[in-house]
């Protein structure tokens, strides 16, 4: 145990003494600001979809779309993460000629492999809705477009909010590959702590733990939207 | 003021409708019944194009609304419909299910104007010819105001203006259907047709329903019904419609209609349900 204690100590000097604390502040900002951004992208993008998908194709344009998105999806769920963030940031922007920051071409990444799983996830809960609801807008003389909007799509997000939950969870940690670009995440923050006591033992412990905190909160906050969410529902 | 020529729709091979002609004409009540499967439904869906014809034309207040060219959003606005299933917006409280589509429609017809008036400023700027704006005589917040001011008159009327701001899950099945008709009257109709309003009820909730309809065919209002209440039909309507196998089989006033029948298969339906 008193190895243990000098761990701790070692850690601590890092952490307080030698400027680690600001890194993990980073670090910790980099991870939930690529989640939560990347998660916002990846709703948007997940509900278009998912609505071209779910659009009756009589005429050509949503037939078109419809493949359009079926490839999107089928692109950016057919590769790991880790092979998309490389692609984009050795691949695709020299290409463009871009010069994005690592942090943004990871929210962007991030947004667009998310949007093709919430498109999934989205489809389901719009499928969920009782066409009722559709047709009864529709008699009324709201457009496809705003029964959708106002209508459906609330009513989906209620149903698929613990899904979406999940997804984000899921985002929170799938974001420690972000170091492969070069971004600063709490992985890097805690290596860097490891690398310069020559201890790994404690950074490493002290970083599952705060993605651990992290996930909790944000289930808690999941629970609390979908208790506002379901006011409209008889259970209780 | 609803002329139906010819429509004839198909569900992939099963032909529903084989050819419908008829007229509806201002401040009718007309009542359409048959046995399940003879299309009635189907041909009020048509009326409002829910389904969309395969063939024929429904001419309404002189537009063709089964040409798909025909945006029909604006027609619809004019003929309410009231379903089966109530179809209430779950997400919405009792006054918004009754608001929002006049005031959703109201403050698009509100941005339309204020975007064409827009760019008829930059026209007016170069060209010689000025052109008129649109007038623009409401605000958001006098549309909000006059829906939900007569909401809450609708709901009066209804009595349940206590219920104003509960959601439609806590009401029981003849108040929801209630709130699904004025609803639709929120957007002054010029037409109602009903699709079978009282057949997901508990029978001791049928008679709110049919009073509340009832009211409407007394003062005056166009509606089309489709409905298995053979009393109701008799007593409201003043043409009833016999359909069979996506035909009108029969057509003529309730009393010839009911005691009268000229078609075998009027008189077959009608010895089985009365």
């Amino acid at each position: 145990m008193g190895s243990f204690g000098k761990k701790i100590e070692k850690f601590w000097d890092i952490f307080y003494y030698h400027d680690g604390y600001t890194k993990v502040v980073t670090g910790l900002y980099n991870t939930v600001y690529i989640a939560v951004v990347g998660l916002a992208i990846g709703i948007i993008i997940g509900t278009l979809i998912a609505i071209v998908e779910v659009i009756p194709k009589y005429k050509r344009l949503p037939r078109i779309l419809n493949g359009f998105c079926r490839f999107y999806v089928g692109l950016f769920r057919g590769s790991p993460i880790v092979v998309q963030l490389l692609v984009a940031y050795y691949v695709i922007l020299p290409l463009l000629g871009l010069n994005l920051p690592a942090i943004n071409v990871c929210v962007l990444v991030f947004g667009f492999n998310s949007g093709a799983y919430v498109s999934e996830i989205m489809r389901g809960g719009i499928l969920s809705v009782d066409v009722g609801q559709m047709e009864a807008g529709r008699a009324l003389g709201l457009s496809y477009a705003t029964t959708m909007m106002k209508i459906v799509v609330p009513q989906a997000v209620k149903n698929i909010l613990p899904t979406l939950g999940n997804e984000f969870i899921a985002l929170i940690k799938e974001t420690s590959v972000v170091s492969f670009v070069g971004a600063a995440d709490l992985y890097v923050a805690f290596s860097y702590i490891g690398s310069n006591s020559y201890e790994f033992m404690v950074p490493y412990l002290v970083m599952a733990l705060i993605y651990i905190v992290l996930v909790m909160i944000i289930a808690f906050f999941v629970k609390m939207m979908e208790r506002s969410l379901r006011k409209s529902d008889r259970r209780n | 003021m609803i002329d139906v020529i010819n429509l004839k729709k198909n569900f992939g091979d099963l032909e529903v409708l084989k050819g419908i002609t008829t007229s509806i004409k201002p401040g009718e009540k007309v009542a359409i019944i048959g046995p399940s499967g003879s299309g009635k439904s189907t041909f009020l869906r048509c009326l409002n194009c829910m389904e969309d014809p395969t063939s024929g034309q429904v001419i309404f207040q002189g537009v063709d609304i089964a040409d798909m060219r025909v945006n029909i959003n604006i027609h619809r606005r004019h003929m309410g419909m009231v379903f089966q299933q109530f179809n209430l917006f779950n997400n919405k409280t009792v006054i918004d299910n009754i608001m929002l589509a006049p005031v959703t429609i109201a403050l698009h017809d509100l941005r339309t104007k204020k975007i064409k008036n827009f760019f008829i400023r930059i026209r007016n700027l170069f060209a010689k010819n000025k052109k008129e704006l649109f007038e623009i005589n409401t605000t958001k917040a006098q549309i909000k105001a006059e829906a939900k001011e007569n909401a809450m008159r609708l709901l009066k009327r209804i009595g349940l203006e206590d219920k104003a701001n509960n959601y439609p899950s806590t009401l029981s099945g003849g108040q929801k259907q209630r709130v699904a008709i004025i609803r639709a009257l929120a957007m002054n109709p010029k037409v109602m047709l009903f699709d079978e309003p009282t057949s997901a009820l508990d029978p001791e909730m049928v008679g709110e329903v049919l009073d509340l309809i009832k009211q409407l065919a007394d003062e005056g209002m166009t509606m089309v019904i489709v409905t298995h209440e053979m009393g109701f039909a008799r007593e409201v309507a003043t043409r009833v419609i016999f359909m069979d196998e996506g035909r009108i089989v029969e057509e003529n006033t309730p009393e010839e209609l009911f005691t009268n029948p000229q078609n075998i298969r009027t008189r077959e339906f009608l010895s089985k349900v009365l």
